[in-house]
C-alpha cells in the first residue's frame, strides 16, 4: 500500500510538470493546428526568469521579502514567456497560418535563436529586452482611446517603442550593476535554491513527500483551475473555444479571430514560462533544459488529440505514472517472485530512458486501435 | 519542378559533365586532406538530403526523424569492421566489450562477420525499419504535424536505446572505425579516405540518377498527388500507404548509405547521429537548396555544411544565430529554395521589381494560371 502511494505521488509528480507544459501547447495546437518547437524554450526563458527574479530578491532593499520571491517569479515568468510568445506570433507565425509544417521548422530556428541568446547575452541585458518588448507591446493599448484618438497613432507608437527602449538599456544596467552574477553572459548551467519554506519533507499517511514536489503540484492544479475558468466563464473564453471549433463561422459573427490567436498563443506560451519555474526548482537550469521536457509534450498531445483539456490531464498523469511504474522497476517490488523472462524484461526497462522507449511503443501501439486519440473531435470530414 | 524544364544544349550538358568528373578525380590532388574529408563527408551528408527531398519535397511528408536511419547504416558499417578488426582483442571481441565485462559476442553481432551481409545490411536494414515504421504510422492515416512529431519521439527512442545500451553497442561512446582495419588497410589512413572520397562522390551521382528514376512518370506524379490532395488520389483509386511506406523506406535506405559513408570518413558512429538537431538540419538543407528539385537537396547539403564549418572556425557562437534565422528567413521568404526560386519566376520577378526586364503582359487570368502552374 505504502509502495503503491509512492510511486501514484511519483508519477503524479512527474505528469504534474508534463501537465503545465503540455496545456500550453495542446491550447495553441487545438486552436491554430500549430505544434510550436520553441515551446521547450519558452519553458527554459521561464526558468530563468525564476534564476533572475531569485538573484534580485537577494538585493538589499528586497531580502525581507526573499521566501516569497518563487511566487512572484511564477507570474513574472508567465509575463516573460507570454511576451516572447506573442512576439512569436505577431511577427512569424502570422505568416504561416494554414501550413502547419513550415511554422514547425520557423519555430524551430527560434528555438536555436533563443538557446544561443541565452548563452551568449547577459542575462541583465536580456531581462532589459524582455521589460522593453513589454513596454513597446503593450503601453500604446493601455492609453484611454480618447488620447490615442487625438494624437496622431503612428507616432505615439513610434515613441511608446523609443521609451520602452530606454527603459530597456537602463533596467538592463542598472541590473548588471547592482548583481555580479548577471552582468556576464555565461553558458553554464545555474542553479535555483527553494525557500527554507519549501526544503525538507511533509509526511502524509506515514510517508514523506518532498515539498518541492508538493509545490509543483499545487502549481499545476492552479494553472489547471485557472485555464479551465478562464476558457468556460469568460467572454475570451468563449470566443477562443468557438474559434477552435469553427475558425471561418466565428470570423463571420464578428469575433476577432486575430486577436483570438495573440491571446491564445500568449496563454499558452506563459503556461510553458509557468511550466519553466516548476523544472528550476526539480534541478540546475541550462539553456537546454526545455529539450528534456518537450518530447513528453508531444507524446501528451498526440495520445489526446486536438485541444482536449481534460485529456490533456489525464494523458499527462497516465504518462507520468508510467513513467515512474516502468523506470523505476516497481512492478518487481509489487510482484518480487514473477517468472524469470518477465522480470529479466522489465529489469531492461528499468531507467528512465528506457521507460520512454517503452512508452513510445506503448502509444505507438495505442494510436493503431485509436488513430485520432483518446478523445477525438467529432465530426465528418473527409480527412477522418 | 525538375531541372529537366529548363532545357540545356546538349553540349553544355556533356561539358558540365567532363568538369564535374575532371573535379572529383582531382579533387584529392587539389586539396588538403583535411578539407577533402570534409568534403567527402558533406557530400555523403547531400545522399541523406536526397531522400529528405524525396518524403519532404515530393511527397510532402515532413520527417524530422531521418537521423534514426543514418545511424542505423553508420551502425552497421561499424559493427562490421569492428569485428573483421578485432582478432587481437581478448576473445577476440572488439575491445570495448571487455570494459563492461562483456565475453561473449552479443547475437545480433554475428551476422556482421561477412562483408556480403554488410554490405547489403547497410541499406536494407535501415530501409525496413523505416518501412516499419512508416506503415503502422500511415496505415493509420496519421499525417501532417502528427507525421513529424512521431517521427521525431521515435529519434528520441532510438537515441534512448542507443544511448542506454553500453554492454551491446558502447552506448554513449559510440564505435570508433579511424583504427580499423578494412582489406588490410587502416580505416583512417590517407590513401583510404581518398578511396572512400572516390566512392562518395559516386555514390552521389548514382542517388541522384536513382531519385530522379525514381520521381519520374507515374510513380512520381502519385507521389506529387498525394503531397497536393490526398484524399483525391485515394479516391481516384490508389492506396496512398503503399506510396507513402515505399518512398519512405526508400528515403531511409538512402539514409542508411549516407550514415555508413559519413561513419568511415568521420571515424566514429555515435548516438550523437540520433540528436534531434541533427535531424532537423537535414531538412533544412533541402529547404534552402530547393524542395522538389533533387540537385538543389545536394547543393544545399553540400553549401549549408561547408558554410558551418567555415563559420563555426571563425566565430563559433554566432553559427546558431545564423542557421536559425536560416530556418524563419528560408520559410518565410524563399519557401521555394534557392534553386526554386532560380527556376521559378524569382529572378526574372526581381529584375522587374527594379525596372531592368519589362513585364510580360498577359491577361489577369491567365497570369493566375501560370502561377499555379509554377507552383505545382
Amino acid at each position: 500500500m505504502e509502495l503503491l502511494l509512492d510511486s501514484l505521488f511519483n508519477g503524479v509528480a512527474i505528469g504534474s510538470v508534463l501537465l503545465v507544459a503540455a496545456l500550453g501547447l495542446a491550447i495553441v495546437f487545438g486552436l491554430m493546428g500549430v505544434i510550436n518547437l520553441a515551446h521547450g524554450e519558452l519553458m527554459m526563458l521561464g526558468a530563468y526568469t525564476t534564476y533572475v527574479t531569485q538573484l534580485i530578491f537577494k538585493l538589499p532593499i528586497l531580502k525581507p521579502f526573499y521566501n516569497s520571491y518563487i511566487i512572484v517569479s511564477i507570474f513574472l515568468a508567465f509575463i516573460v514567456s507570454g511576451v516572447v510568445g506573442i512576439l512569436l506570433e505577431k511577427t512569424i507565425i502570422r505568416r504561416l497560418y494554414g501550413s502547419p509544417l513550415e511554422t514547425l521548422l520557423a519555430t524551430w530556428g527560434v528555438s536555436l535563436i533563443l538557446q544561443q541568446f541565452v548563452r551568449s547575452v547577459p542575462l541583465a541585458y536580456g531581462t532589459g529586452l524582455v521589460i522593453s518588448l513589454l513596454i513597446g507591446l503593450f503601453l500604446p493599448s493601455a492609453f484611454p482611446s480618447k488620447i490615442k484618438e487625438s494624437i496622431n497613432f503612428k507616432y505615439f507608437k513610434f515613441s511608446s517603442w523609443i521609451f520602452a527602449a530606454l527603459t530597456g538599456v537602463l533596467t538592463g544596467s542598472v541590473i548588471s550593476s547592482s548583481v555580479s552574477k548577471l552582468s556576464r553572459a555565461s553558458a553554464r548551467n545555474v542553479d535555483v535554491t527553494a525557500p527554507s519554506w519549501m526544503r525538507g519533507q511533509v509526511e502524509i499517511i506515514g510517508t514523506a513527500f518532498p515539498k518541492t514536489r508538493l509545490m509543483i503540484i499545487v502549481i499545476t492544479l492552479i494553472s489547471v483551475i485557472a485555464i479551465t475558468l478562464f476558457l468556460n466563464q469568460s467572454a475570451w473564453g468563449m470566443r477562443i473555444r468557438a474559434v477552435t471549433q469553427n475558425r471561418q463561422m466565428s470570423d463571420c459573427l464578428g469575433i476577432s479571430t486575430e486577436k483570438v490567436d495573440i491571446i491564445t498563443f500568449g496563454i499558452g506560451s506563459g503556461l510553458a514560462g509557468v511550466a519553466g519555474v516548476a523544472v528550476s526548482l526539480l534541478g540546475s537550469v541550462g539553456p537546454n533544459v526545455g529539450g528534456n521536457y518537450i518530447v513528453g509534450c508531444f507524446m501528451v498531445v498526440v495520445l489526446v488529440g486536438v485541444g482536449n483539456l481534460l485529456g490533456t490531464v489525464l494523458a499527462s498523469f497516465g504518462i507520468g505514472i508510467m513513467t515512474d511504474l516502468i523506470g523505476a522497476g516497481r512492478l518487481l517490488s509489487i510482484w518480487p517472485d514473477m517468472p524469470l523472462p518477465l522480470s529479466n524484461t522489465i529489469n531492461f526497462f528499468a531507467t528512465t530512458s528506457m521507460a520512454r522507449v517503452m512508452i513510445f511503443a506503448l502509444i505507438v501501439m495505442f494510436l493503431q486501435f485509436k488513430p485520432t486519440g483518446l478523445f477525438p473531435q467529432k465530426g465528418r470530414m473527409v480527412e477522418n | 519542378m525538375s531541372l529537366s524544364k529548363i532545357k540545356f544544349d546538349k553540349k553544355i550538358v556533356l561539358s558540365f559533365w567532363i568538369i564535374l568528373i575532371a573535379l572529383i578525380i582531382a579533387a584529392p590532388t587539389i586539396l588538403p586532406v583535411f578539407r577533402l574529408n570534409l568534403l567527402g563527408r558533406y557530400l555523403s551528408l547531400s545522399i541523406v538530403a536526397l531522400g529528405v527531398d524525396l518524403i519532404w519535397g515530393y511527397t510532402g511528408l515532413l520527417s524530422l526523424g531521418q537521423g534514426i536511419f543514418f545511424a542505423l547504416g553508420g551502425y552497421c558499417a561499424a559493427m562490421y569492421l569492428q569485428i573483421t578488426s578485432s582478432s587481437e582483442f581478448p576473445n577476440n571481441i572488439p575491445e570495448f566489450f571487455a570494459l563492461y565485462g562483456v565475453e561473449k559476442l552479443p547475437f545480433f553481432w554475428e551476422p556482421f562477420k561477412s562483408p556480403v551481409f554488410t554490405f547489403f545490411a547497410i541499406w536494407i536494414i535501415p530501409a525496413l525499419v523505416a518501412g516499419l515504421i512508416g506503415f503502422l504510422v500511415f496505415r493509420n492515416r496519421i499525417k501532417g504535424v502528427y507525421f513529424s512529431i512521431l517521427t521525431q519521439a521515435s529519434l528520441l527512442v532510438f537515441f534512448n536505446f542507443f544511448n542506454g545500451q553500453q554492454k551491446l553497442i558502447n552506448g554513449t561512446n559510440g564505435l570508433k572505425t579511424d583504427v580499423t582495419q578494412l582489406f588490410g588497410q587502416m580505416v583512417g589512413s590517407e590513401s583510404m579516405q581518398r578511396i572512400f572520397f572516390w566512392i562518395t562522390a559516386i555514390l552521389v551521382i548514382g542517388a541522384w540518377f536513382f531519385a530522379k528514376w525514381v520521381v519520374k512518370g507515374r510513380f512520381g506524379n502519385i507521389l506529387i498527388g498525394i503531397r497536393d490532395d490526398e484524399p483525391r488520389v485515394r479516391f481516384t483509386g490508389y492506396n496512398p500507404v503503399i506510396f507513402k511506406t515505399i518512398i519512405f523506406s526508400i528515403a531511409g535506405g538512402l539514409a542508411g548509405i549516407s550514415g555508413a559513408l559519413y561513419t568511415v570518413q568521420s571515424g566514429i558512429v555515435s548516438p550523437q547521429f540520433m540528436t534531434v538537431p541533427f535531424s532537423i538540419e537535414m531538412v533544412i538543407w533541402v529547404a534552402v537548396g530547393g524542395r522538389g528539385t533533387l540537385l538543389g537537396a545536394i547543393l544545399g547539403a553540400v553549401f549549408i555544411n561547408y558554410a558551418k564549418s567555415l563559420v563555426s572556425e571563425a566565430l563559433p557562437a554566432s553559427w546558431m544565430f545564423i542557421q536559425g534565422g536560416l530556418f524563419i528567413l528560408v520559410v518565410t521568404a524563399l519557401p521555394e529554395g534557392v534553386l526554386g526560386w532560380i527556376q521559378g519566376d524569382g529572378p526574372r520577378n526581381l529584375l522587374q521589381r527594379f525596372g531592368l526586364k519589362r513585364k510580360i503582359e498577359t491577361y489577369p487570368s491567365l497570369e493566375v494560371n501560370n502561377k499555379e502552374g509554377n507552383n505545382e
